[in-house]
């Protein structure tokens, strides 16, 4: 399989710059349809899995339901939510969903912030919202399938 | 059989999972719930005592599930001799103290419950894992928090070879050393190693970071130093305060390993997607 290789270790930069490592347009993908790529070109489909995902989330933007959710959990951070990003799907902010494996659209009309990380931070809150609700696909799928 | 008749029932088996839109109407105002809607509604104030000793894997795992549906929140496990697969599948929140060391796969596929284990634990613990926290006190063996999906894993002492391989999200930390091959075909979440790293680190890795305190014996494949930013850093210093760690050389100093995403190719998953509509 894989060779092992010796690259150089990276030096830390003084004073590097905070993350929003790419200074491009917030709304670029609302704006547009993503087609960037040949492939997505290709396909006519804008692909999701291409966002920076390693961000790591600003607590200083916080939602209150968020906090709330951290406190009930017993939690000090926000623990698996810190993977969930907002994403954009077919020109709408949508959030990807790992029980369903699929991007959850987020309601037309949420007038969305100005920076990603408040976004993400919106995503996450809709994510725990429609994954803890007895609506989502799952419940369905538990009642078919649980063994005991 | 029964549950194959109740699936088909309810239609399961003519579902077309490729590239369907679903509509699912639901108001986010209108919900406002903290756990699945399956989950126990559990208080961390009650406490139950558990004596692993006499009994399999299977009574002590059901023995939980019990002790939850009752509505306790805190549960101790006693002598659990480190036998295989204890603590799994727990879907809940919970506090659980184990007082002692897991054998392999212990602690899998769970989503939500804080764990402490005071002693060791064997292979794959935490396989699978989709939240919530696991703090171990002594050392791991391989494939810790392989697959991981997301949460807190934090072994305190060292860890052995392909820690957090296949990862998909979370958070790995390791107090020590770990072994080689360490973060192989990664592909999100974080892994935090204050000791120093074996070979091959983050081997394959899609994408993800990696952040090392100590020495790298070497890096794998599309493995890439990165530059720390002053969210890297503020993250790690918050995170590692949670869990009383410190790194040696100070978190500045760390060294950040990211995917040269020369290998990924995500295009042909997009006609699989699903898609759901609020």
């Amino acid at each position: 399989m894989a060779k092992a290789t010796k690259k150089p270790v990276m030096k830390v930069v003084k004073g590097a710059k905070a993350a929003s490592p790419k200074k491009e347009d917030v709304d670029k993908y609302l704006k547009g349809k993503g087609l960037d790529s040949s492939r997505e070109k290709e396909i006519g489909q804008h692909i999701g899995y291409r966002y920076d995902v390693n961000l790591v989330p600003d607590y200083s933007r916080l939602t209150p339901f968020l906090k709330r959710y951290m406190e009930v959990m017993g939690w000090d951070d926000l623990n698996w939510l810190e993977d969930v990003h907002m994403g954009y799907e077919e020109g709408r902010a949508a959030v990807f969903d790992r029980n369903v494996n699929g991007w959850v659209t987020i309601p037309a009309g949420m007038k969305l912030p100005d920076n990603q990380q408040d976004r993400d931070m919106i995503a996450r809150e809709l994510l725990i919202k429609f994954q803890m609700s007895r609506k989502h696909p799952m419940v369905d799928l538990n009642k078919a399938y649980r063994k005991f | 059989m029964a549950l194959r008749t109740k699936a088909h029932d309810m239609g399961m088996h003519t579902e077309q999972l490729s590239g369907r839109t679903q509509q699912r109407f639901f108001t986010p105002s209108e919900e406002e719930n903290f756990t699945y809607p399956e989950a126990f509604d559990v208080d961390f104030n009650k406490r139950a005592e558990l004596d692993c000793g006499p009994l399999s894997p299977r009574d002590v795992n059901l023995k939980i599930r019990d002790l939850m549906s009752k509505g306790y929140g805190t549960i101790v496990l006693k002598n659990p001799g480190a036998k295989h697969s204890i603590a799994v599948g727990i879907l809940n929140k919970l506090n659980l103290h184990i007082e002692g060391s897991l054998g392999y796969f212990g602690c899998g596929l769970i989503d939500g419950p804080n764990i402490r284990i005071k002693g060791r634990v064997g292979w794959s613990c935490a396989e699978n894992m989709l939240a919530g926290t696991i703090i171990i006190e002594k050392n791991a063996g391989s494939t810790f928090g392989a697959a991981l999906r997301g949460g807190d894993l934090v072994c305190m002492g060292d860890v052995g070879a392909r820690m957090g391989i296949d990862m998909k999200g979370g958070t790995i930390i390791v107090g020590g050393r770990c072994g080689a091959f360490c973060g192989f075909m990664m592909q999100r979440g974080r892994m935090v190693i204050l000791g120093d790293a074996g070979k091959n680190l983050g081997d394959s890795m899609y994408d993800g970071t990696i952040y090392v305190g100590g020495k790298i014996e070497g890096l794998g494949v599309d493995a890439v130093p990165g530059e720390m930013n002053d969210l890297d850093v503020s993250w790690l210093t918050r995170k590692l305060k949670m869990y009383g760690l410190e790194t040696p050389k100070g978190v500045k100093n760390m060294q950040k390993i990211v995917a040269g995403k020369q290998l990924w190719n995500y295009d042909n998953l997009e006609p699989t997607e699903k898609k759901l509509i609020l």
